[in-house]
């Protein structure tokens, strides 16, 4: 794997010396299938002989049984790594690949074409400083070259290269080749990319690539190679942004040390420098920049190093580290642009976990303000995002956390979203601004509080929430239990599924997006009954767990109980007291829960009925029996 | 302005990893397997969590037939780290005498590396892993992702993982799932070398061209380590100038000859080599998709 340096043979220590001090590059390929994307990367490890003698035998081989370019080495074979890819011929995953020159190492995430992708070439882009968009010389600008450089725009990539392959097959023609490099720069123009260089070059021929080409003189630019080499990277203009560094890990072997151990995101830190500890704000000075080679002066972005501060103050994981005198925002609600990945969709609402930086908080979709056709970029009106789909949305956390805005900082304004219950990555994030609404419209402090109304009420207030099947009996229990409560002199408020549709909910359907909805405004106003000082009693088949996480995080841990009303479909059915069973299985009513619409069941709910063996009356003294015992009936 | 080197940067990342792992897992451990890579793995975990010791033990999953020098290595890289050290022998395969010579590479690989660490890591509990594999090995390798999930039967599901963007990895687990982390992913081998010669990091011996008994075996020098390697009839031990590219098992190791007793003298071989590093390596000769299917069976 020799680069071709004499330096190897005749002198190593300088070789080696030489090689200590290359800087290194990340980028991502992105073409259509057919663009020749593998073969140019094939190309480019070959060229910077990357490839071993064993590896060139082998894909001599690959090639005759199973490659695509008869007799001639198919380099795609040496990415698709995968056994089931190679036989459908198609890469379909993130593959991440190496080579080095004696100026820069390079890591190249290669990523598939298809549609259905977008998921990867998002990944991939995301740590990459450069692009190369490949167009087929024959066909030119095409949707996906269109949708793959509004990806790039999109995630941040700054310097994108156009190379047009295939120029052999167009007899290496400038008039081509100037038509193709117009339509890309008015295009480019549009969606705001600003650094491109268009290059014509064929992968499979290797023009351009390494050396200048004599099939195209009138090219005056630099080959791909060239430009790999002295393009400048991410680095730079991350030491000119502020400082910034999320904790990782608080490092404390003993009671003399305690450091904040991290990576440096943004700027530059020096020791002996003012900062600020956000959110809380506090800040103190820079004691030590501690690593293993010793104590540094300073540390720079992409650095991984440990800070000790002058003063002791409270600080944990997922906290940021800032610059004091240009320290971060901090916010809980946010408009973000955000790419799904998850097989379900994103439903307003709904909560995920969101990790930025250090940091996991739970998440609530605000409105969908709207999302993006990625081939026009239309703004469509939308109430959920699909499976590669991007929108743009509101977020509201359920902390205030620090932050940038995306295009200033990748690390401190880029998070993902996490479902709870599969604990998949379902989106990746791009913070714009925070949301000045939370700040402006301050929560009214009253004077009589939510204790004053208890104390005079002589009672606690709480949520009582029953979710089941429809015919479960959740109604019957409820009615029993409010009819319990009133006796006993106790203020109750009973919400019920089919009355709140006939007044607050009468403009909701039963879709899964109208469904999280319905929830989101009951849990709302349980919580508003609750600060009133009362035991509400909700009787919702309330179907999806995470709306009924959402519902119990917004009141206090201590103020909602889950009562699972639970009978089995077939019990429920043949009870049938409205007859909804019986219309849905005739096909009349749609998402009908247990039909053709799922129920999730409480995983630990605080109080399990099987009615089956329990009756309604022994269940409202299981309700009551928890009620007492939790202190609310005092 | 400071523009971080390769070496920098690609240490940096590697802290970054182990730290997230050690701040989200309930029990991570280190797979410890004696070689470069290995070697330069631990070097980063003892920056990494700088001045405590890494947080976590070793975990050395013996098959019994490693070279003698790399056990030597093993105890003395224990005691000067300050980790423990768990070794685990699949006793099953210790019962059944399983060995390269009389069961095939296949079968020894499979009972003592394979099902001896799914053992091991069912035994203790461990959720996290760390690993030293590089994503310039092999072609599987590739297209895994740097937290690499596992069923609760440690299977692998290529079609199923996980997105990872910028510098954030979802580290959580459903319930029975494990976590292989592999920090060293973006490494090549010229980069593990350098940095090797660059941190002065320890390693086994057998990496340095010396003089030692090997036997031809079909083209490949296996060297007779121990008392244990049988020798065909007519067979003699040649004393040679040797060394390894990669370590393992002894009697499934290739030696190369060579006159390299320096580090910049190895590199200079490898740089000048034709051929690449796993080709000492006779598992991966099986077939071409023989590593990742061996990685859905819960190798590594």
């Amino acid at each position: 794997m020799a680069h071709i340096s004499e330096l190897i043979a005749q002198d190593i220590d300088a070789y080696l010396k030489q090689h200590e001090v290359k800087s290194l590059l990340r980028f991502i390929t992105c073409g259509s299938v057919d663009d020749g994307k593998s073969t140019l990367i094939g190309r480019l490890l070959h060229e910077s002989k990357m490839l071993f003698e064993d590896q060139i035998a082998a894909l001599e081989a690959d090639s005759k049984k199973v490659g695509t370019r008869g007799d001639e080495i198919d380099y795609a074979l040496l990415l698709d790594g995968l056994a089931a890819e190679r036989e459908q011929g198609i890469t379909i995953d993130v593959a991440y690949r190496f080579f080095s020159t004696d100026r820069r190492k390079f890591i190249v995430a290669d990523t598939p074409g298809h549609e259905q992708y977008t998921r990867n070439m998002i990944t991939g882009a995301s740590t990459a400083d450069l692009a190369i968009i490949l167009i087929d010389a024959r066909k030119g600008v095409l949707v996906q070259t269109r949708r793959h450089s509004f990806l790039v725009s999109l995630i941040g990539v700054r310097h994108i290269v156009v190379a047009i392959n295939k120029m052999d097959l167009v007899d290496y023609s400038r008039e081509e080749f100037d038509r193709i490099e117009a339509e890309y720069r008015e295009f480019a123009a549009k969606i705001g990319l600003e650094d491109i260089t268009v290059i014509p070059l064929s992968g499979v021929k290797g023009d351009n690539i390494i050396e200048r080409s004599s099939n195209t003189p009138w090219y005056k630019g630099p080959t791909l190679m060239n430009l790999l080499e002295t393009v400048e990277v991410n680095e730079e203009r991350l030491q000119k942004q502020p400082f910034r560094f999320p904790v990782q890990w608080v490092n404390r072997p003993n009671l003399d040390f305690r450091g904040f151990a991290g990576t440096v995101v943004g700027g530059v830190v020096r020791r002996g420098e003012r900062i600020r500890v956000q959110p809380s704000g506090r800040e103190s000075t820079v004691a030590r920049i501690v690593t293993a080679d010793g104590d540094l002066e300073q540390a720079v972005a992409n650095q991984s190093v440990t800070l000790t501060l002058a003063d002791e103050i409270d600080i944990s994981r997922g906290d940021v580290i800032s610059a004091a005198a240009a320290p971060a925002q901090v916010a809980d609600q946010f408009e973000a642009t955000i790419v799904w990945m998850g097989d379900d969709p994103m439903l307003r609402g709904r909560s995920y976990l969101l990790k930025l930086g250090a940091k996991t908080v739970t998440a609530t979709i605000l409105p969908l303000k709207y999302k993006l056709n990625v081939n026009t970029l239309e703004h469509i009106p939308a109430e959920q995002l699909t499976l590669n789909e991007i929108g743009v949305v509101e977020l509201e956390l359920d902390r205030r956390v620090a932050f940038d805005a995306y295009k200033d900082n990748r690390d401190t304004g880029g998070f993902i979203l996490i479902d709870r219950l599969t604990n998949n990555t379902i989106g990746a994030g791009m913070l714009h601004f925070a949301l000045r609404r939370a700040d402006n419209i301050h929560w009214q402090a009253v004077e009589v509080n939510k204790e004053a109304r208890r104390k005079l009420g002589g009672q606690g207030s709480a949520v009582v929430w029953l979710t089941g099947l429809s015919g479960a009996g959740k109604s019957t229990v409820a009615n029993l239990l409010e009819k319990r409560l009133y006796r006993m002199g106790k203020r109750t408020y009973l919400l019920d599924g089919d009355n709140v549709r006939h007044g607050l909910n009468k403009d909701l359907g039963f879709t899964a997006a109208d469904r999280v909805e319905n929830i989101r405004r009951v849990a709302e106003v349980s919580k508003l009954m609750v600060d009133a000082g009362l035991i509400v009693i909700t009787a919702f088949i309330s179907p999806f767990i995470s709306e009924r996480r959402m519902a119990r995080d917004a009141v206090e841990t201590d103020e909602f109980i889950e009562v699972f009303v639970d009978a089995p479909l077939h019990v429920a059915e043949e009870r049938d007291v409205k007859g909804l069973y019986k219309k849905a299985r005739r096909g009349e009513l749609k998402n009908f829960t247990g039909i053709d619409s799922p129920y999730e069941p409480p995983q630990e709910p605080d109080i399990h009925i099987d009615t089956t063996t329990t009756s309604a009356e022994e269940a409202v003294e299981l309700i009551v029996a928890r009620l007492n015992a939790s202190g609310l009936l005092e | 302005m400071t523009i971080l080197t390769h070496l920098q940067r690609l240490e940096a990342e590697s802290i970054h990893i182990m730290r997230e792992v050690v701040a989200e897992a309930d029990k991570p451990v280190m797979l410890y397997s004696i070689g470069k890579d290995s070697a330069v793995m631990l070097h980063l975990a003892k920056k990494a969590f700088y001045p405590a010791p890494p947080p976590f033990p070793l975990l050395h999953v013996d098959t019994t037939w490693k070279f003698r020098d790399m056990y030597v290595m093993r105890d003395r890289m224990a005691s000067e780290t300050g980790m423990d050290l768990i070794v685990y022998q699949n006793s099953e395969a210790q019962a059944l005498n399983i060995n390269p010579f009389d069961h095939g590479s296949e079968i020894h690989t499979d009972m003592w590396k394979t099902q001896g660490l799914k053992q091991a890591l069912d035994k203790y509990g461990f959720d996290v892993a760390f690993g030293g594999a590089r994503r310039d090995e092999e072609k599987s390798r590739a297209k895994e992702r740097i937290f690499s999930f596992r069923t609760a039967t440690h299977h692998w599901d290529p079609k199923n993982q996980r997105p990872e963007l910028w510098r954030l990895y979802n580290t959580r687990k459903n319930k029975g799932e494990s976590i292989r982390v592999f920090p060293i992913s973006n490494w090549t081998e010229l980069d593990i070398w350098q940095y090797i010669h660059l941190e002065k990091v320890p390693i086994v011996p057998l990496y340095f061209a010396a003089l030692r008994p090997v036997v031809d075996r079909n083209g490949t020098l296996v060297m007779v380590d121990d008392e244990r390697m049988p020798l065909r009839t007519g067979e003699t031990p040649m004393i040679k100038s040797v060394r390894f590219r990669t370590l393992g098992c002894y009697p499934l190791t290739g030696a190369v000859e060579s006159e390299a007793t320096t580090l910049p003298q190895i590199i200079q071989e490898m740089l000048l080599a034709t051929t690449s590093e796993r080709q000492g390596r006779m598992i991966d000769h099986d077939s071409a998709a023989s590593m990742e299917k061996k990685k859905q069976e819960g190798y590594f």
